[in-house]
């Protein structure tokens, strides 16, 4: 089973990274008024551990995949 | 048990200031003895720990969070917990934070860039085992050597730790965009202490600067009274 978790820096911590893809963006002409720069994580779960997946992988961020001072993360399991 | 108290350094695949902090504490009158990460146990009779600088791992996922799992960082808690001293610097600093042992988390530097410089850090608690050879305001001067050394915390914690002394050192000026300009904290119970300057780097008048050897000289005095106490 597959699954991806995407991390992003919270609401209102700065983004170093994202302003300068921001700037760069900008300079290329692009109207970009703001960007963040997270992460994606694609995972392969075993086939035993379809259920319960989310709340599997909810633990995997809590400890180790995100930083929840910095970061909050979405999840998104895929069923097929 | 010898007159000098063992300081075990954890070595992780990519730290780089090992061998500076082992000699560095030689000189200021420890045993160093290497840890290699992958060991479960502390040697018998460590007096104290240092987490050195450097890239564990890659500095994959986030600086310090993979290393923060290893076999040593388990026998580091349980030390810890024990009320063993623990010093982290830079890279040994970051790993502190993810391993949950110090509050806040260091980030990408405000501006974006490696730093590499002299910092003039000034001592906010001398009160601590690590501080305790420093006066309360004193100025040192510590090289940094870093792209992510950006420390943050939710205001309320900031507040919490500032009220309660733990914010230890911090810098005279911004040096990449920390919080309050942290630049040192300390756990609540005082015997883990995590720092971004290199005190390893600064323990000798005629490279800069000896103003680190004070906090590592502080660092080998607990080691000692750690293994009286335990004895």
């Amino acid at each position: 089973m597959r699954a991806t978790v995407l991390v992003r820096p919270k609401q209102g911590i700065l983004d170093p990274q994202g302003e300068a893809v921001q700037r760069s963006l900008r300079k290329l002409g692009f109207d970009v008024s703001a960007a963040r720069v997270g992460r994606v994580i694609d995972l392969e779960l075993d086939a035993d551990q379809t259920e319960n997946a989310r709340a599997t992988i909810e633990r995997m961020c809590a400890e180790l995949l995100a930083n929840s001072l910095i970061e909050s993360f979405e999840i998104h399991v895929d069923e097929s | 048990m010898s007159d000098q108290p063992i300081v075990a350094v954890v070595v992780f695949p990519g730290s780089n200031d090992d061998r500076d902090a082992a000699w560095a504490l030689g000189a200021v009158g420890a045993e160093p003895v290497l840890v290699w990460h992958e060991e479960q146990e502390l040697p018998a009779e460590t007096g104290a720990v240092v987490l050195p600088g450097g890239f564990s791992y890659g500095d994959y996922l986030r600086t310090g969070a993979i290393a923060s799992l290893s076999p040593a960082m388990a026998a580091v808690r349980r030390f810890a917990n024990d009320g063993g001293p623990v010093l982290g610097i830079c890279n040994g600093f970051q790993i502190l934070c993810e391993s949950r042992l110090l509050p806040g988390v260091l980030r990408p530097n405000r501006q974006l860039e490696f730093v590499c410089r002299d910092a003039t850090l000034r001592v906010e608690n001398a009160d601590t085992a690590f501080t305790r050879r420093c006066e309360d305001g004193q100025e040192l001067v510590i090289p940094v050597k870093h792209g992510e050394g950006a420390w943050y915390a939710d205001e309320g914690t900031f507040v919490q730790l500032a009220a309660r002394g733990q914010i230890v050192l911090r810098y005279t000026a911004d040096v990449n965009g920390s919080l309050g300009y942290v630049a040192g904290v300390i756990n609540e119970m005082g015997n883990v202490m995590g720092l971004m300057p290199h005190p390893e780097h600064a323990i000798d008048p005629l490279l800069g600067s000896a103003d680190g050897g004070l906090l590592l000289a502080a660092l080998v005095d607990a080691a000692a009274e750690y293994l009286l106490v335990a004895a």
